[in-house]
């Protein structure tokens, strides 16, 4: 056991843990903060995908005592109080779940593929997104759902530009 | 299995977790009802027709009937809450249900509450499968929110003094339009009790009329679902919560020969050995995985077959067409052996599937907690009355005493009908006198549940030169019994579903042997189309009487453009049919890489009709989802096993289909306003496995006859 801090959605927290433990482990046994799902353990589904330092990782397969000192965003934290982050909107808008086990994942993914390139082709969508399942099948509604996440973070990006 | 049960569905031979106990039913009283819901309108809706007759017509009775199915209730602040047995497992029926009510009653949809899966709050169901939702409960809530409609427009024409006929009822109101007057169910319905049994008879707003229902409503809850905030069924806490791990077995049906939990007793954790049942809870998932490494057990198995022999044991293993459920094992007519001596073409082929697995993404979980005698349990199900029925049976208590809670769960898709993790969670938490929850790992879920069956089907056929086909005999062994049947105009037929003790653990799963027996009907009617040199679809037209079924056949070849001229590698083919009163016709493009064999799916054309269409949104993400799905089964997914062990069972073993192996797909809907509406979780997917093996041969010449088709791709010679 050992004392851990991390920073998760922008708060500091202080956890009582082998250094070992999955950070998926973590997140839900210790916070509470089950949005992150267990899908397969190994890293092959997504459905544990969270943001380190910005960067897509699989939570089941990270050890906890490798993230201490960076930012690490899941799905609790993306919406802004009740205004929901753009790419949430755009899965919502699309119809783009079913069970919607996989949504968190396939979320937090697609923020992590539009902040690297906002305004992604088909077929890199599809690249970067190839190591999220969802069983239920709805892979082109989310595809769409990204490709409008996209727009409407291009348009807003430009309506910022031209209100400078 | 009780009376009443058998009412509502015939099950096919292949679910076999299914021969469970027999259901429990409550006396009710209206006054407990009130008692528990507060002062408004209660309207309960009785499955059988017989006991409507019998006993509908008052809202005075004391006593309700027990065979209710559903039950709506308006409080006294307006809010609508309806209470069904169903369950939503990504079929989003929490969204359709809810249309249905707020049509018929006039009610905006956010007022609605839909209460599911508890066995304490909700009347018995027999559970969420065979696509039995639409067509029954949807029904019925439609008639239940009518028949609120009409008691709270007669409490306003009693108020008011006036002919109740003249009045309506709009967006949560009873309106008078000679008047101009209206009011609010709320106000109407202060400090009322009244109970109204659903009249069978009530006027049913047609599907032309439909405002709310009709229309692509979004998942109601849909929120809660992008920001992570639901909670399925692994995400249920309790305080003092222990997290529970089970010891699996060596092998399948292996017994325990010696045991020591000595060490993982001293670590501090609860260790149960009970029969054949070892496991632990442990303050943390982390602990618990710690002290199963360290029991040590011995296990006893005896030699069993691997899926290399699977086919020949199958076939020869079978028992002489009984099927258990006693219904559907053989369909004879005409005179087959003569008619095949007297066909100018004989064809007999041999099809095979493979077991392959669900694969819902949120494994089985349950959370269980005990108040003295008294069984709490959350846990992702498709039949939480049955599991309740399970768990009692187990702890030697009765039904009423057990409460099974099922949360919107991460999909199950047939496969979650049974109550293994619940009794596991139970058990442990009778030892530890603390809540547990068992949530089973990936590997958990390949190897301990259950699988679709695997089998082989045997089609024997004769035609006539101009195309008529004269004969059919079709043996199917072990895969199942669902869409055995032909609809396909045949004068003299022998259709026989063989039973066979299956080497593995087997059930239902989405679409059942359909998949199975349309595979080897639609794959064995092209080849008899090429047999006599015709067209794939004249010759199904040819065939084919059932005018819905030509109709979808027709929608998905105009959308695809059969007949097109294809390029090299590029293949097409169709495959169709007729399963739990759906209808579907799906076209494949297939595209097949000359020097690796790869096959890709480049493009899926369905047509489908299922009456009138509730949520078209919806139908088509079902649709699209089922073809998706269906594209495991069809190209790559299959079982391995071995001597009592599943070898295959990771998510890095066993291909499941990725965004890679998504084709373009293109749905035609057929809306059927004049039909009523039925279940599309599972019909789209029959046609997807036989139209891409038609494909593959469309494109290459090469006629495959198992699922999976290519799960190493194609031998190119």
């Amino acid at each position: 056991m050992a004392t851990i801090r991390l920073a998760i959605n922008g708060q500091p927290n202080t956890i009582d843990a082998d250094a070992q433990t999955s950070l998926l482990t973590v997140l839900r046994e210790h916070l509470d903060l089950t949005g992150s799902k267990y899908g397969c353990g190994e890293g092959q589904c997504g459905a544990c995908t969270v943001l380190i330092d910005g960067k897509a990782q699989r939570s089941c397969i990270t050890r906890v005592g490798t993230v201490t000192g960076k930012q690490i965003t899941t799905i609790e934290g993306l919406a802004l109080g009740e205004h929901l982050h753009p790419v949430q909107q755009a899965f919502l808008d699309e119809g783009a779940m079913q069970c919607a086990y996989c949504t968190s994942g396939m979320i937090m993914s697609a923020v992590a593929l539009l902040q690297k390139n906002p305004t992604p082709k088909e077929n890199e969508i599809i690249d970067f997104m190839d190591g999220n399942v969802c069983r239920c099948g709805t892979y082109p509604r989310i595809v769409r759902a990204i490709q409008r996440a996209a727009r409407t973070g291009s348009a807003s990006a430009a309506a910022k530009g031209a209100s400078r | 299995m009780s009376e009443g049960v058998n009412l509502e569905t015939v099950l096919e031979p292949e679910r076999y977790e299914l021969r469970a106990t027999a259901p429990y039913r409550f006396d009710l009283d209206r006054r407990d009802f009130f008692k528990f819901l507060g002062a408004g309108v209660l309207v309960v809706s009785v499955l059988r027709p017989a006991v409507v007759a019998q006993e509908s017509g008052g809202g005075r009775r004391e006593s309700l009937p027990k065979e209710i199915d559903a039950w709506l209730h308006i409080a006294e602040n307006g809010k609508v809450t309806v209470y069904t047995g169903k369950v939503e497992v990504g079929q989003n029926i929490r969204t359709s249900l809810s249309q249905a009510v707020a049509e018929e009653l006039h009610v905006p949809i956010e007022k609605i509450e839909m209460v599911m899966g508890d066995t304490q709050l909700t009347p018995f169901d027999m559970g969420t499968f065979g696509s039995r939702t639409t067509p029954t409960m949807n029904l019925q809530l439609r008639k239940v929110a009518a028949a609120a409609r009409d008691v709270l427009i007669g409490v306003a024409a009693k108020q008011w003094n006036i002919d109740a006929q003249r009045l309506t009822a709009s967006d949560g109101r009873v309106s008078d339009p000679q008047t101009k007057r209206s009011v609010e169910y709320a106000a109407l319905i202060k400090g009322e009790q009244l109970t109204e049994t659903l009249p069978a008879e009530d006027p049913l707003i047609p599907a032309a009329n439909w405002k709310v229902a009709g229309q692509s409503t979004p998942k109601v809850d849909g929120r809660d679902f992008v920001t992570g905030r639901h909670r399925y069924p692994s995400d249920q806490t309790l305080p003092g919560i222990l997290y529970g791990k089970v010891l699996r077995p060596a092998a399948f049906d292996a017994t325990l020969a010696s045991v020591d939990t000595q060490n993982a007793e001293k670590m501090g954790a609860t260790v149960v050995h009970d029969g054949n049942f070892l496991g632990v809870a442990a303050e943390s998932s982390t602990l618990a995985d710690a002290a199963l490494g360290a029991i040590h057990a011995e296990w006893k198995a005896e030699p069993q077959i691997s899926n290399r022999e699977l086919f020949d044991y199958l076939k020869t293993n079978a028992t002489e067409g009984k099927d258990p459920t006693g219904d559907g094992e053989r369909y004879d007519v005409g005179a087959v052996d003569q008619a095949l001596a007297s066909a100018d073409h004989r064809l007999n082929q041999t099809y095979t599937v493979a077991y392959i697995a669900h694969v819902p993404l949120e494994p089985r979980a349950a959370l269980a907690k005990w108040d003295g005698d008294q069984l709490t349990v959350w846990t992702g199900t498709q039949r939480p009355f049955g599991v309740r029925g399970q768990l009692a049976e187990a702890f030697h208590i009765p039904e009423d005493h057990v409460r099974v809670v099922m949360p919107d769960t991460g999909s199950g898709y047939g496969g979650k009908h049974t109550g293994e993790t619940a009794i596991e969670a139970a058990r442990l938490a009778r030892a530890a006198k603390r809540p547990v929850k068992v949530v089973w790992t990936r590997e958990e879920e390949f190897s301990w549940a259950y699988f679709r069956p695997a089998g082989v089907i045997d089609v024997t056929s004769g035609v006539r030169n101009d195309g008529t086909i004269t004969v059919w005999e079709f043996h199917n062994y072990n895969s199942g019994s669902a869409g055995i049947r032909t609809y396909y105009e045949i004068p003299n037929q022998r259709i026989v579903f063989h039973a066979v003790k299956s080497p593995l653990r087997q059930g239902s799963y989405r679409a059942l042997a359909a998949t199975a027996n349309h595979f080897a009907r639609e794959s064995h009617m092209d080849e008899i189309a090429h047999a006599v040199k015709m067209d794939p679809l004249e010759f199904r037209l040819k065939n084919l009487k059932n005018d819905r079924l030509r109709a979808v056949f027709e929608a998905a070849a105009k959308q695809f453009g059969w007949g097109k001229s294809k390029s090299a590698g590029q293949g097409f083919g169709m495959g169709g049919g007729y399963e739990k009163l759906g209808n579907i016709a799906t076209f494949a493009e297939v595209s097949i890489d000359s020097k690796s064999g790869e096959v890709k799916v480049v493009r899926v054309v369905s047509a489908f009709e299922c009456g009138a269409i509730v949520n078209p949104d919806n139908l088509r993400n079902q649709i699209e989802g089922s073809n998706v799905q269906g594209l495991g089964g069809a190209l790559f997914e299959a079982i391995q096993f071995d001597n009592g062990k599943i070898v295959n069972g990771r998510l890095s073993q066993y291909r499941v289909p990725r965004f890679s192996d998504a084709p373009a797909l293109e749905t035609v809907l057929l809306d059927r306003k004049d039909i009523p509406s039925v279940g599309a979780g599972e019909c789209p997917m029959i046609g997807l496995a036989p139209a891409i093996a038609n494909a593959i041969f469309d494109a290459t010449g090469q006629r495959l006859r198992a699922l999976p088709l290519v799960p190493n791709g194609l031998k190119m010679s």
